[in-house]
């Protein structure tokens, strides 16, 4: 269980995340929805601790404050981060990326079943395993990340944006894959400007503006706020 | 795993070979092999940390400068082994020390640092031998032969290699690759790149370390402008450079014609050396950015590309 409170990130006088408070349950996809600039790839960058986060807040893991830790002992201590643009890297395989997400000392007795698990949920990525990462396509790129996330066997997995430049096939196929992360009791955090897709899978989501939370609440209801509607899913009054 | 086998066999049978130089070559050939593997040694250590995290250190002659002066100060006074192990001791201290300090710098502050670092050191060893022991330059005698000094740099040689090979199979190899790549994105997949890279920097000096204490005996007269001339720094660097940085073998590639090169240039033009060698540095990076290896796997692929059809 990930919950936050009073979080806020300061870029010099900018406020990007504004005093947020939000938890995330084991086995269940949580979404962030906001417009570009709303602060939410912010938001989960301090959470992982790439980012430092305004003095006062708390990110508690399992009931664990891990606000104070560095960035590899938060993975320590049970969350993975995919972060936004996947950061994979192209000259080495497929193999050595997923093995480098083991990196994680709470990781290594697991290392063989978390391949077979990976590759099980992306069977794609089994016949490439000796492929430069690079050569792949963007979908492929992004199981990659995602696949790499889940070798550090975390409790809370977090994503920035994974649907961000995929055709909507790959999307799809991504997509239903979180839900059977979902299954195996992993709990999911994620950041999208597909607000359609994400609410079509989450169980809850918030929404975000301007750094600030303004709204919460059940996926279904969510899809079926007029508010939200206007806002984020496209359905704009003819003008 | 059988390639690798082949590897090591090849490497174990041309260091045999390389043993028994001493007993064919002459005293000026010998002499020409000590300089290439003084500097085999220092650019493939060199190479171990710069090359994966592309963090440029120009502190080479630190390191090789404190293993020459430990044994300067030490070598008459304790046996062999013991004045090599202090100078492996003091020489990965330091570099703890530096490292914990300033391995958080990058890019070009890193650089500098590791420069300013070496100018530092040989300012504090010249500030104690003029105030405190009152004798700028020692005299080196110890009773170790040319051909002696020649087996224990073939033996570090092949220790070098020996390591750069396990660390490049290992999870700290793969994971400083990656910090080369995005640290970033090292950190958040668990990688304590802090760790990581002060522990593989430690390493690469204790090498340079060693490899001054056992060059230290050519020389009989020491003093902090001969342990600690910076210009070994940046032939290190244009070595490792020249012959490619992202392989383990890659600087050997580039030691061999640059240490020759040197030579001829320091017998032909004494006066006109330094511009020299910043013109060799300045063409070698502008022609052959990747390095030899770069251009070996270039010819390769081609080869590979022309016979598949």
């Amino acid at each position: 269980m990930l919950e936050i409170a009073r979080v806020s990130v300061a870029y010099g006088q900018h406020r990007a995340v504004d005093d947020v408070a939000l938890r995330v349950a084991k086995g269940e996809i949580v979404v962030v929805l906001g417009a570009n600039g709303s602060g939410k790839s912010s938001l989960l960058k301090t959470i992982a601790r790439v980012l430092p986060s305004a003095p006062g807040g708390s990110v508690r893991l399992a009931g664990r404050e891990i606000a104070d830790l560095p960035p590899h002992a938060v993975v320590e201590a049970g969350l993975a981060l995919v972060p936004e643009g996947r950061g994979i890297f192209g000259e080495l395989t497929v193999r050595e990326n997923l093995m480098l997400g083991a990196f994680a000392r709470r990781a290594r007795a697991g290392e063989a079943a978390n391949l077979a698990r990976v590759l099980a949920l992306f069977p794609r990525l089994g016949e490439r395993l000796g492929q430069a990462a690079r050569t792949m396509s963007g979908g492929e790129q992004q199981m990659v990340a995602i696949g790499r996330a889940l070798m550090s066997a975390p409790d809370i997995l977090l994503l920035d944006e994974p649907s961000l430049g995929l055709a909507p096939l790959i999307c799809g196929e991504l997509f239903r894959a979180l839900t059977r992360i979902r299954e195996g009791g992993i709990g999911i955090l994620l950041v999208e400007q597909n607000a359609k897709r994400s609410l079509a899978i989450a169980d809850r989501g918030y929404l975000m503006a301007q750094g600030r939370l303004v709204g919460e609440g059940d996926a279904a209801r969510l899809r079926a706020d007029p508010a939200v509607q206007r806002a984020y899913l496209g359905h704009f009054d003819a003008a | 795993m059988r390639r690798g086998a082949v590897i090591v066999a090849i490497a174990a049978l041309a260091l045999g070979l390389l043993a028994f130089v001493p007993w064919i070559a002459d005293g000026y050939q010998l002499s020409l092999a000590i300089g290439i593997l003084n500097y085999a040694v220092l650019a493939t250590a060199w190479t171990l940390f710069s090359g994966p995290t592309r963090y440029v250190s120009l502190a080479t002659v630190a390191f090789f400068g404190i293993g020459a002066y430990t044994v300067a100060v030490l070598g008459e006074v304790l046996a062999w082994p013991v004045v090599l192990l202090i100078a492996l001791g003091t020489g990965s201290v330091v570099a703890l020390v530096v490292g914990f300090a300033t391995l958080r710098l990058s890019g070009v502050y890193f650089v500098i640092f590791t420069f300013g670092l070496a100018e530092l050191i040989r300012q504090v060893v010249t500030w104690f031998e003029v105030n405190v022991t009152r004798t700028l330059g020692r005299y080196v005698f110890v009773d170790i032969s040319q051909e002696q000094i020649y087996w224990q740099l073939l033996g570090l040689t092949a220790l070098v290699f020996g390591a750069g090979y396990a660390i490049r199979r290992s999870r700290l190899g793969l994971a400083l690759r990656v910090i080369g790549d995005d640290e970033v994105v090292a950190r958040h997949l668990g990688i304590g790149t802090t760790a990581a890279k002060v522990a593989l920097f430690t390493f690469s000096a204790g090498f340079m370390t060693l490899c001054g204490a056992i060059m230290a005996p050519r020389w009989t007269y020491i003093d902090p402008a001969i342990a600690f001339n910076p210009v070994v720094s940046f032939q290190v660097l244009i070595m490792a450079l020249l012959g490619g940085a992202h392989r383990l073998y890659g600087p050997l590639l580039g030691v061999i014609p640059l240490t020759l090169l040197f030579e001829f240039l320091l017998a032909r033009f004494p006066n006109h050396f330094s511009i020299l060698i910043g013109l060799a540095f300045m063409a070698i990076v502008y022609a052959i950015p990747r390095g030899i290896t770069g251009l070996v796997e270039q010819a390769s692929a081609r080869l590979r590309r022309g016979a598949a059809p």
